[in-house]
């Protein structure tokens, strides 16, 4: 059974959000949703690149008033 | 997901630079790349365990940065070591230089090292200053 958990890493700047996502990652299990909450607009792009880069899987992201929610899946 | 190298020097003690030179790390880090840092001249005092100063801005984005939620230099560090392939090192002749025991700085940093095998091991990839 796969888990899904938010972070909220909203008003965090560059590159707290994607800290914040990692070291939920590293605790998730292969698997498992991660939805990030962030405000910052740079995280935004930079972290599909990142999900990109190190080969886990991309779900969603969706701006809902000024709150970026980036959705993970751990691919390994 | 291998990336080249990132060495890292860093001899500044404003604000700014250590921010930035701390942000690069830790993005390169947990982003597959091997880091290594060298902390040397005026950086170096701000990783002592009992120094309790934080680094002066150096211009108007550093004094713009006071009150928002940006990530703090030595706890991104932290994370490129946690969380990536990172080692960030203290430079022996700032040691040697300042007096400073390689005890009396944060856990997280490694063995005290060298320009020379710095260098060398930095030949493989980038090297930045800060």
């Amino acid at each position: 059974m796969t888990n899904k958990q938010v972070v909220d890493a909203r008003n965090s700047f560059c590159p707290g959000p994607l800290m914040e996502l990692i070291a939920a990652i590293k605790l998730a299990e292969v698997g498992d949703e991660i939805e990030l909450l962030s405000t910052d607009q740079g995280s935004a792009t930079d972290i599909p690149e990142w999900i990109h880069k190190v080969g886990h899987e991309m779900v969603s992201t969706v701006s809902d008033s000024g709150v970026w929610h980036v959705v993970v899946r751990k691919a390994k | 997901m291998s990336s080249p190298k990132v060495s890292i020097l860093v001899v500044s003690g404003s604000l700014e630079r250590l921010q930035m030179a701390a942000m690069v790390a830790s993005v390169g880090a947990v982003s597959g790349s091997e880091v290594q840092m060298l902390l040397s001249m005026n950086s170096l005092q701000y990783f002592v365990r009992a120094n309790t100063q934080e680094p002066a801005p150096e211009g108007s984005f550093g004094r713009t940065m006071a009150g928002k939620k940006i990530p703090p230099f030595k706890q991104l560090l932290q994370h490129a070591v946690e969380l990536g392939d990172a080692k960030i090192h203290p430079c022996s002749m700032a040691l040697d230089v300042t007096g400073i025991k390689p005890e009396d700085l944060e856990s997280f940093l490694a063995r005290p090292l060298g320009l020379t095998k710095f260098l060398a091991d930095a030949a493989s990839g980038q090297l930045l200053t800060f």
